[in-house]
């Protein structure tokens, strides 16, 4: 009995001492490469995925974005109506084993706010912000009024170590996007450290072990490697190559449901996939009588007619059949668990008599023709979206003609591309992903009166305008008590979408991840793909 | 010679210049790289400081002549995706390119010249027909489907083949490469046969045509008559002279093998030139696009130049031509 235990305990020991001697990595096939190691060069979602595995953020988000987690900063609370004060980890080490203390973030937010060169700056998040240090482990910082929204933007400021080295210059601190690059200056605080990144090709971490935090740490080391076709991210899986690919078309995910050596895992997203109209000219190019002449009316311009519309949009056959099932119907903002809904907008239901009632109401019984425009390579099944609203306006007496183009012509003329720089299109597919995890980003921007000197509509492209709605979002903006302000943003959804049908929204996106079997998914709503969040299942 | 190089390079000259201006004004006309790059959430300040940093609130004309002065001093630019030199990243990903290129025309010419050959010499036997069949099918079916389909076949289904990507590599003569070690190469064959399908077809069918031409011609039966045993009149007499055209074409398709891998490389997700191009078509990196075009019109008046010198090497009589002249 007594030999049995022995070779039993010699068994298990060596099984144990195999297993952790075996180093375990992960392989993971991504759609999108990261432009740039460097925190703040690019806001871009490939980035800020790759990097929130390197770097530490005082708070982040919870994988629904429902809730904020402590990471770098112990708690945080608004001491006054212009501070908030933010209590710092104090056991937390760099990469190089240099402590972490408020010098660092206040290092980083001030290269993050100043930063020269880059695209699409950070500064979004840090513009008219004052950070003081009290001491080494706590953090004040002013704005000149209330800033609810302070701890949701402290979720995109990564923090690098302030004693990082960089080739020199004058700009940026000294540190160029190319020191992060090649990994000398990729010092972060995060779960995994920086190996090698080799673009185009693969970009590899290594586990962290003096990382303290509440990130997992599921593997010893994770490659990325980037496969943008499609077909070959699929077989690259299949073949074993990877062991999870992002991004799953559509079209894949039956065959791949039924493969015995694959698992799929799935999430909405903060994404919500709209229509803009346009509702600031009174001869909008692609609106035309049922000869396809232009008309000296715009009947978008008429909330009833928008509301119309949206009754002809059967959302139940787009989410089955276009989307295969996998998105969920829109009738606002965020998808349900967000914070700030409003508990009163449902889905407008297909109605095609209503809706002609209400255009016969509107002055509009006979109807009138469209053109409706959208990308074809940017959001999940965009162009076929495209072709069944067409489809479902045509069938109840708007005749609408398709048009799509790939994102990259696309973005330009919906934006900018008529005379005066003002967007050329009149009713339009695009999508917002609210990167604050609640509505006032898509309030701000997409439904606010368009004000270049206020910084609101920047992509307001329908040019929706309400000015009760205006006041409302802007008070939220301000009140810092968060059911107070979830009211009043749910008050300004209700006009904005509601009342205004300033936008149509048409579904909420949901991303699919596929693992080999064993594997699992814990999938975000920001849509991004992290090797922390693949775990192991049983 | 000397005059006759001379006067190619100062053709090639104007038609670098014209080609800076067409491709310039092409990629200026296609979208707003600030579109693509900036965060939905920035405002319109933001935006503005962006569109300055780029350099895009120039008008087209200063923006081309900019171009112009930066490219006489060897800059055609920084990428806006990247923030490194244009240039330095096309160079970076050029040896994955050339070893892909490179790999497939030697598959082309080992396979294709035999089989060529094999066809011409016996044009009725089941074995040519079959090959000519097979040579419609490599210029037939499009490399993205191909591609596909010996993923599904090679890597998904019978596990032999790595599916995508590029194998480990080594430094030699201060290029990556990956062909020295055998994961290498297993990573480097897919992608190799695909690209050079196409290539295949064409050396197949004008080894066949040269040989089906030039087995009639006098000299050969002269030979024949002289009693010189047929294998050396194959591989001497008759290679020697079929192999004219073949040099002229794989000279000019090799600038089509680099600057068309493009499809390839998306497919087997392979880190070179033509990858970077297509990421950065999609990113509307305009500087990378320019540099890149401009190289793979650099790279196409070089080989000219080459093919038309090798050429005079291979035949006499264009020497002497040019030497009247």
């Amino acid at each position: 009995m007594r030999k049995i235990t022995h070779v039993g305990v010699a068994v298990l020991t060596a099984f144990v001492v195999s297993t952790s001697a075996m180093a375990e990595t992960v392989t993971i096939g991504l759609r999108s490469e990261p432009s740039s190691m460097d925190p703040y060069f690019h806001n871009l979602g490939p980035n800020n995925a790759m990097l929130a595995q390197i770097f530490g953020k005082l708070i982040d988000w919870g994988p629904a974005m429902d809730r904020l987690i402590p990471r770098l900063a112990t708690s945080w609370k608004a001491i006054n109506d212009t501070t908030w004060e933010f209590k710092l980890r104090q056991d937390v080490k760099f990469h190089d084993g240099s402590d972490f203390t408020a010098d660092d973030f206040i290092f980083s937010f001030n290269r993050a706010d100043g930063y020269t060169g880059g695209n699409s700056s950070f500064r979004t998040y840090t513009k008219g912000k004052t950070v003081n240090k009290i001491d080494d482990y706590t953090i004040h910082i002013v704005t000149p009024g209330p800033y609810p929204l302070m701890p949701n933007e402290m979720t995109s400021i990564l923090v690098m170590s302030s004693e990082a080295k960089g080739s020199g210059g004058n700009e940026n601190f000294g540190l160029k996007a190319k020191d992060f690059n090649k990994g000398l200056a990729t010092i972060g605080t995060g779960p995994y450290k920086f190996v090698e990144w080799k673009k185009g090709d693969r970009l590899i971490l290594e586990k962290y072990d003096g990382y303290k935090g509440p990130l997992g740490r599921p593997w010893d080391k994770m490659v990325f490697r980037f496969i943008k076709s499609e077909p070959a991210r699929t077989a690259a899986l299949l073949a074993g190559d990877v062991d999870m690919i992002d991004n799953v078309p559509l079209t894949d995910i039956a065959t791949l449901k039924s493969n015995p050596n694959v698992s799929l895992s799935q999430g909405v997203s903060n994404r919500v996939i709209y229509i803009h109209l346009d509702q600031f000219r009174d001869q909008s190019p692609f609106v035309t009588d049922k000869n396809g002449n232009l008309m000296d009316k715009n009947p978008l311009k008429d909330a009833r007619v928008r509301k119309a519309l949206s009754m002809m949009i059967d959302r139940d056959q787009m989410v089955e059949k276009v989307m295969e099932g996998v998105a969920l119907k829109a009738g606002q903002l965020l998808p349900e668990g967000f914070f700030a809904r409003s508990p009163n907008l449902k889905p407008d239901p297909y109605d095609p008599e209503g809706a002609k009632k209400l255009l016969a109401e509107a002055g509009w019984g006979d109807g009138f023709g469209l053109t409706i425009h959208g990308p074809n390579d940017r959001y999940i099944n965009d162009a076929k979206i495209c072709e069944a609203v067409a489809q479902m306006l045509t069938r109840n007496g708007i005749p609408t003609k398709v048009e799509t183009m790939p994102k990259n012509v696309y973005f330009k003329r919906a934006s900018s591309g008529g005379p005066d720089k003002s967007p050329e299109f009149s009713f339009f597919l695009v999508g917002w992903g609210s990167g604050t995890g609640e509505p006032s980003s898509p309030l701000k921007s997409l439904l606010t009166t368009h004000d270049k000197s206020k910084g609101h509509g920047a992509s307001n492209r329908g040019r929706h305008s309400n000015p009760t709605m205006d006041a409302l979002l802007v008070k939220a903006l301000s009140t810092v008590d968060d059911a107070a302000r979830a009211k009043l943003l749910a008050k300004a959804t209700e006009i904005g979408i509601g009342e205004d049908q300033g936008i149509i929204p048409l579904h909420y996106q949901v991303n699919t991840w596929a693992t080999r079997k064993g594997l699992k998914y814990n999938a975000r709503a920001d849509e991004s793909t992290r090797g922390i969040d693949l775990i192991k299942s049983n | 010679m000397t005059v006759f190089i001379i006067r190619r390079l100062m053709q090639s000259g104007v038609v670098v210049v014209l080609m800076s201006f067409i491709v310039f004004s092409g990629v200026f006309l296609v979208g707003d790289p600030v579109d693509i790059l900036i965060s939905d959430e920035a405002d319109e300040e933001d935006r503005e400081r962006a569109i300055a940093g780029l350099g895009l609130d120039k008008p087209f004309h200063i923006q081309y002549l900019l171009f112009l002065r930066n490219a006489a001093q060897g800059n055609l630019g920084d990428s806006f995706i990247f923030e490194e030199p244009a240039l330095l990243l096309i160079l970076e990903r050029m040896p994955a390119t050339f070893e892909l290129a490179l790999f497939a025309l030697l598959l082309a010419v080992v396979v294709g010249i035999p089989l060529g050959m094999l066809a011409g010499l016996r044009p009725n036997s089941v074995t040519s027909k079959s090959i000519m069949t097979g040579s419609i099918l490599g210029f037939s079916l499009p490399t993205f489907w191909v591609g596909i389909m010996m993923m599904m076949l090679f890597a998904v289904i019978l596990g032999w083949l790595p599916s995508t990507g590029r194998g480990p590599t080594t430094t030699v003569l201060g290029l990556e490469v990956s062909f020295t070690s055998w994961e290498g190469i297993r990573h480097l064959l897919m992608p190799a046969i695909n690209l050079s399908l196409f290539k295949l077809a064409l050396v197949i069918r004008l080894t066949r045509a040269g040989t089906r031409e030039v087995i009639h011609q006098d000299y050969i039966k002269f030979a024949r008559a002289k009693g010189i045993s047929s294998s050396r009149i194959i591989l001497v007499h008759l290679l020697k002279n079929i192999l004219i055209p073949v040099v002229t074409v794989l000279g000019l398709e090799f600038g089509g093998l680099v600057a068309f891998s493009v499809v390839t490389e998306t497919v087997f997700a392979w880190p070179g030139m033509g990858k970077l191009l297509i990421d950065s078509i999609g990113m509307l990196d305009r500087p990378v696009i320019v540099a890149y075009l401009m190289m793979i019109v650099f790279l196409f008046v070089v080989i000219n130049l080459v093919v038309d010198i090798l050429y005079s090497i291979l035949d006499p009589r264009v020497r002497l031509q040019e030497m009247k002249a």
